[in-house]
């Protein structure tokens, strides 16, 4: 606040103060007599009796008066001005030290665990789980096992590669897969037979004929990012299709869709959010959710 | 002035009662609205361009503010969960301000860039299909509803009116912004837009 702001508040609330001092001492030193009245008169015969005000009650005035006083130069009231230098930010920055000071050490011991060891560490797991509840269950759920279109992270099949610094890469920076939609390029009776195919993929019973016809389009238009066999890439996070886990749904009818009109999924990067020591409890967390299984 | 005049007078007694109650608002109102950091935008805040704006309107419309707020307290339990707490200067274009009163729902102060654009739009259709337990309402009817380009355009200039620095090629780019959009669409865009530009590391 400028300076003439500074100066017009405190003017006012001073002023303020002085004419409530003024109005409190001015109504105490009136001289009112015994048996004095309003002059007001109900039913005739009933009336106001007018007596001083009691001490007790002007007393409180003051002593809030003088709180005030006190409140107003102790905290920035008068403008920015404050004896105690008080403000909010700052307050802030000292809930966060002492918070640092006490966790900073914990995390930072975490941090300079390796993983394989750190995810069978309790304290550190019990971390993860509430890093998690926090950040992750929105999208995965709060028991890991993930959502239609994302991904479950309680089983041993991971998208990017399951191994300790695939995930800690994961989570640190994000991932970004698209399935590109392939319903302008492809044509319908070609789609169809992808669908089929990748349904025997995962071992469902399909016609022998459209599966290898099925198979010859799939090594044309899918193989780079899914693999030959339908293996999946972890490199390009390529969905795995060889088995029964499926993340957008396991109907025809869903497969075809996803042929069709493609699918993007992002995993937002959390170390921007929760700085490098969490991201790495929370990669040992989730390291050892599927450990469980 | 006898008090007899002031208790008989009922209009004489209400302008006294408002001049008095407006004093405090006078010293803690006036001179904050005239401070910069407060009313000037922080760096890198710009207006709302035409699909966050009508995403806007339609975040209030269905009362969005009624469980959400859109501010993050300078405590560490909130900036811990959701990044920087907000500054004044975030939400100068702001008309009104949505800082909200409630948290039936999480604060979204912060929430663009937190979730990718898919999971929006599967939860806001229905909640239940990505957090079981979430007791947030289903908004299905926003992928139906398409925008009106001329009602966002007219947006734009009102706010200009006030004071808002749009350019003409905002305005003129509105058409283009709207075309095929729905208002889940719009919607979307505002919340992935909601507190980007400040950092968000703790």
């Amino acid at each position: 606040m400028s300076f003439g702001w500074s100066l017009f508040v405190i003017a006012l609330t001073s002023l303020n103060i002085l004419a409530c001092a003024w109005l409190i001492n001015w109504s105490s030193k009136m001289n009112i007599g015994d048996g004095e009245t309003t002059g007001h008169i109900w039913d005739g015969d009933i009336v106001e009796g007018n007596n001083s005000l009691p001490r007790w009650w002007l007393g409180l005035f003051w002593i809030t008066i003088i709180f005030g006083c006190g409140f107003l130069v102790a905290y920035p009231s008068f403008g920015d001005f404050s004896l105690l230098k008080w403000d909010q930010i700052s307050q802030y920055e000292e809930e966060i030290a002492a918070a640092e000071a006490v966790y900073g050490e914990v995390f930072a011991e975490f941090a300079a665990t390796p993983l394989d060891e750190l995810k069978n560490n309790p304290a550190a797991l019990s971390a993860g789980r509430n890093l998690f509840a926090n950040n992750c269950s929105t999208c995965h759920g709060s028991d890991a096992r993930g959502a239609r279109g994302f991904p479950n992270l309680a089983d041993a099949e991971w998208q990017w590669g399951g191994d300790p610094d695939q995930i800690l890469t994961t989570i640190r920076s994000g991932r970004t897969g698209i399935m590109p939609p392939f319903g302008a390029a492809l044509d319908d009776a070609t789609r169809q037979l992808l669908a089929d195919y990748v349904l025997s993929l995962a071992g469902r019973e399909v016609d022998a004929e459209r599966v290898a016809a099925g198979e010859q389009q799939f090594r044309t238009f899918c193989f780079a990012c899914h693999g030959l066999t339908g293996e999946g890439s972890t490199l390009l996070g390529g969905l795995a299709l060889n088995n029964e886990i499926w993340r957008h749904g396991s109907g025809r009818s869903i497969i075809l869709d996803v042929i069709t009109n493609g699918r993007n999924g992002a995993m937002p990067a959390q170390e921007p959010l929760l700085g490098a020591d969490r991201t790495h409890v929370l990669a040992a967390y989730v390291l050892s959710l599927s450990d469980e299984d | 002035m006898k008090h007899d005049v002031i208790e008989k007078a009922s209009g004489l007694l209400g302008v006294l009662i408002a001049v008095t109650v407006s004093i405090g608002g006078i010293a803690e109102i006036v001179p904050l609205m005239m401070s910069g950091p407060v009313v000037e935008a922080a760096p890198g805040i710009e207006p709302y361009g035409p699909l966050q704006l009508h995403g806007r309107d339609i975040y209030i419309r269905e009362g969005c503010y009624n469980c959400h707020s859109q501010m993050v307290r300078p405590f560490r339990a909130e900036t811990e969960r959701y990044g920087h707490y907000s500054l004044a200067g975030e939400s100068v274009y702001d008309r009104p301000f949505q800082f909200g009163s409630k948290r039936t729902g999480p604060d979204l102060a912060r929430v663009g860039g937190r979730y990718p654009d898919e999971w929006h739009r599967v939860h806001l259709l229905n909640p239940r299909d990505l957090v079981p337990e979430s007791n947030m309402p289903g908004y299905p009817w926003l992928a139906n509803r398409g925008i009106d380009a001329e009602v966002v355009k007219n947006k734009l200039n009102a706010l200009r009116a006030l004071g808002d620095p749009y350019s003409d090629d905002d305005v003129e780019s509105t058409a283009s912004a709207i075309e095929g959009k729905t208002e889940l669409d719009a919607l979307i865009a505002y919340l992935q837009g909601l507190g980007t530009t400040v950092g968000r590391t703790n």
